[in-house]
């Protein structure tokens, strides 16, 4: 966990201050809708189609347990009971009423929480691995560096108003779980040929209209040198975004129209004019943030100890369990365990606040009173020691949150889409629960392996259909819902958009398309153990467009 | 953003005027009394381009009481009942087409 100081309190607090002036004023008449607007866009406060909508930050996926508790609070006393996790890893609350907010904002603020950077064309909340500081893989933690940027752009006037939006993600391990190339900037840890820290800097990552990978525009960069970089890479943006069209607006339409070779230059050389000023990191300001993250004070204890391995080989439901929700931890005798928010008839992301308590008490008692959230909407209990796992597994299936569905096909990413959505044309969620029940066989699933299925309401593609081994995004012809498919897709360190198969298909259709696409990935599969993607990638998209449109 | 006020308003049927209402951004159609109300059969209906321009107008500037207005497509059923023209409106009358969260054993 970080530990906010007093600054960060004090900031948080006059926020709510602020906005609650601002609302009042909104709210008598003071202020119109256009003038209100861009003040609640600051506080992620948005207008949805039934109602308001508050998206609130959960820097790098990082909550305590009485982070959680408070979002619990603030989904049972302001909302309608629960609250959707998204897919950058914040928490949105889809009823609130705008009268309400304000003291919404002031129970958050409480734990130092708030819904700054969740809108607006700012540097947004900062994303990170949710397995940060535990994954065996990891070289350092990258919450550190993400949190050294995030208080560097937090209200930065000069990165307040940018031609749009602006994502960062930084990762650490040689599995990318953070899905670093679809972001503006993105960050890679790693260690050069003589051994040195340094990252690897990626730009003009993103989905959306016109989606693009992450371009590296530079191999290696020293540590130190993280704040004035990205800086440099903000200023140029900022310079030569543009501004006069909101569908040429992101980074990637820059860097793709300049080309990565000309973007990069014109960051070193504003970099070069900046780069041994005051943003270079000292040690001395790096150890003081790296100081306030508080690690668990672990037991010594042995991988896989005798109860956990006669537990397993005793219930087959729990081994189950263990080997798809529990993953190696970097200290002996503990586990990462993730917890499922996809339920089957569920809307994927969605918790209640019943369960929201429940899952912070067990945080509490199990994991060092640690939970993460994942882009991947399920949450994850970091630090738990093996020996638990039994117990915590019965009190976690009690609650509905341990469905043995983690990375299969019914693990499915989703955007709210037109239930909630005022920028859809077209419904996410019931697709979701329609392939989720199809595919409810968990021995079936299984068989399946590893599948990633992602959703779009709409072209903006916060469902990230495009890096979906099955992309689903949903399209309006005349009226009617329809449903292009993309395979192939996949956003981790070997990312790649996937490739449309073929005609829209209808709303009725969709749970069968992608029933005919599993059908055809067990035919043509060489081994029981070849992932769908790499069937897709071994024998292109042909042969899955044949086998759904023989008969359509 | 084009205001709706320079849209141009293509009528090919009966429509109403929609908005959020400002305090809890509830759904709400403008009413024949210049006011607003959450029930679509009291909403003012209208197949007359320029009566659905008037009738926006004077929705937009009421900006302290709704957000948002536009002109909406509804069907009129054979006993004359208001009904949602498409899913959107639909979805926005009667909340989400799927189940809210429920607690899950607990």
């Amino acid at each position: 966990m970080y530990i906010y100081d007093a600054f960060d309190r004090t900031l948080v607090a006059e926020r709510v201050a602020e906005f609650r002036d601002q609302v009042a004023r909104r709210l008598s008449g003071e202020l119109t809708e256009d003038e209100f607007k861009p003040l609640r866009l600051m506080n992620g406060v948005y207008l949805q189609l039934h109602a308001y909508m508050v998206r609130i930050s959960i820097p790098y996926g990082t909550l305590s347990s009485e982070q959680l508790r408070m979002l619990a609070h603030v989904a049972r006393r302001y909302d309608r009971g629960y609250g959707h996790f998204t897919t950058r890893q914040n928490i949105q609350f889809h009823w609130i009423k705008l009268a309400e907010m304000p003291d919404a904002l002031a129970d958050l603020a409480k734990v130092g929480m708030h819904g700054m950077q969740t809108s607006g064309n700012c540097v947004r909340n900062l994303t990170t691995d949710q397995w940060a500081g535990v994954a065996p893989d990891e070289i350092e933690d990258p919450r550190i560096y993400a949190e050294v940027i995030r208080q560097h752009v937090t209200l930065h006037p000069e990165f307040s108003f940018m031609p749009r939006k602006f994502k960062i993600a930084v990762g650490a391990s040689a599995h990318d779980r953070a899905a670093l190339r679809i972001h503006d900037l993105a960050l890679r840890l790693h260690r050069n040929g003589a051994g040195e820290l340094g990252f690897e800097v990626m730009v003009g990552g993103g989905l959306g209209r016109t989606p693009f990978l992450a371009k590296t525009i530079k191999p290696f960069l020293p540590k130190r040198d993280i704040l004035s970089y990205t800086e440099a890479v903000l200023r140029t943006y900022n310079q030569f975004g543009r501004r006069d069209n909101i569908y040429k607006a992101r980074i990637k339409i820059l860097v793709h129209e300049l080309g990565a070779e000309v973007f990069a230059r014109e960051v070193d050389t504003e970099w070069q004019s900046i780069k041994d000023g005051a943003l270079a990191l000292d040690s001395a300001a790096f150890a003081e943030i790296a100081g306030r993250f508080r690690y668990p004070d672990y037991a010594r204890l042995d991988d896989s100890p005798r109860s956990f391995a006669e537990a397993r080989r005793a219930d087959p439901a729990f081994d189950t369990w263990v080997a798809n929700s529990a993953a190696n931890h970097k200290t002996p005798g503990y586990s990462i365990v993730t917890l499922s928010l996809k339920p089957e008839g569920g809307t994927p992301g969605d918790a209640t606040a019943d369960q929201m308590d429940a899952i912070a008490d067990l945080a509490d008692r199990y994991s060092f009173g640690e939970i993460r959230v994942g882009h991947e909407q399920n949450l994850v209990l970091p630090h738990v020691a093996q020996r638990d796992l039994p117990e915590l597994w019965r009190k976690l299936d009690g609650i509905g949150v341990a469905t043995p569905n983690v990375n299969l096909i019914s693990d499915i990413i989703a955007c709210p889409g037109l239930d909630y959505c005022g920028l859809a044309n077209a419904r996410s969620i019931p697709i979701a629960q329609q392939i989720a029940t199809r595919f409810r066989d968990r021995n079936l699933a299984r068989d399946l392996g590893r599948l990633h299925i992602n959703i779009s309401g709409c072209i903006n593609a916060c469902g990230h259909h495009h890096v979906g081994h099955i992309g689903i995004l949903g399209v309006e012809k005349n009226g009617e819902e329809f449903y292009q498919i993309t395979l192939g897709g996949k956003a981790d360190e070997n990312a790649t958009l996937g490739t449309l198969i073929g005609p829209a298909v209808p709303f009725a259709q969709v749970a069968d398309v992608v029933e005919d696409i599993a059908a055809a990935y067990v035919e043509l599969r060489e081994r029981p153990d070849e992932l769908f993607i790499d069937t897709v990638k071994r024998t292109g998209v042909e042969p899955f467009r044949e086998r759904v449109y023989a008969t359509r | 953003m084009t205001s709706p006020l320079d849209q141009k308003i293509k009528i090919t049927g009966p429509v109403v005027v929609t908005a959020n209402r400002v305090g809890d951004g509830a759904v709400v159609y403008r009413s024949a009394d210049g006011g607003w109300t959450t029930r679509l059969p009291d909403a003012a209906v209208t197949s007359n381009a320029a009566t659905a321009r008037e009738l926006v107008a004077a929705a937009v500037a009421d900006d302290l009481r709704a957000v948002g207005a536009y002109v909406a497509p509804v069907k009129l059923t054979a006993d004359g009942e208001v009904r949602p023209g498409n899913l959107r409106e639909l979805i926005r009358l009667g909340g989400p087409t799927v189940d809210l969260p429920v607690t899950f054993g607990i």
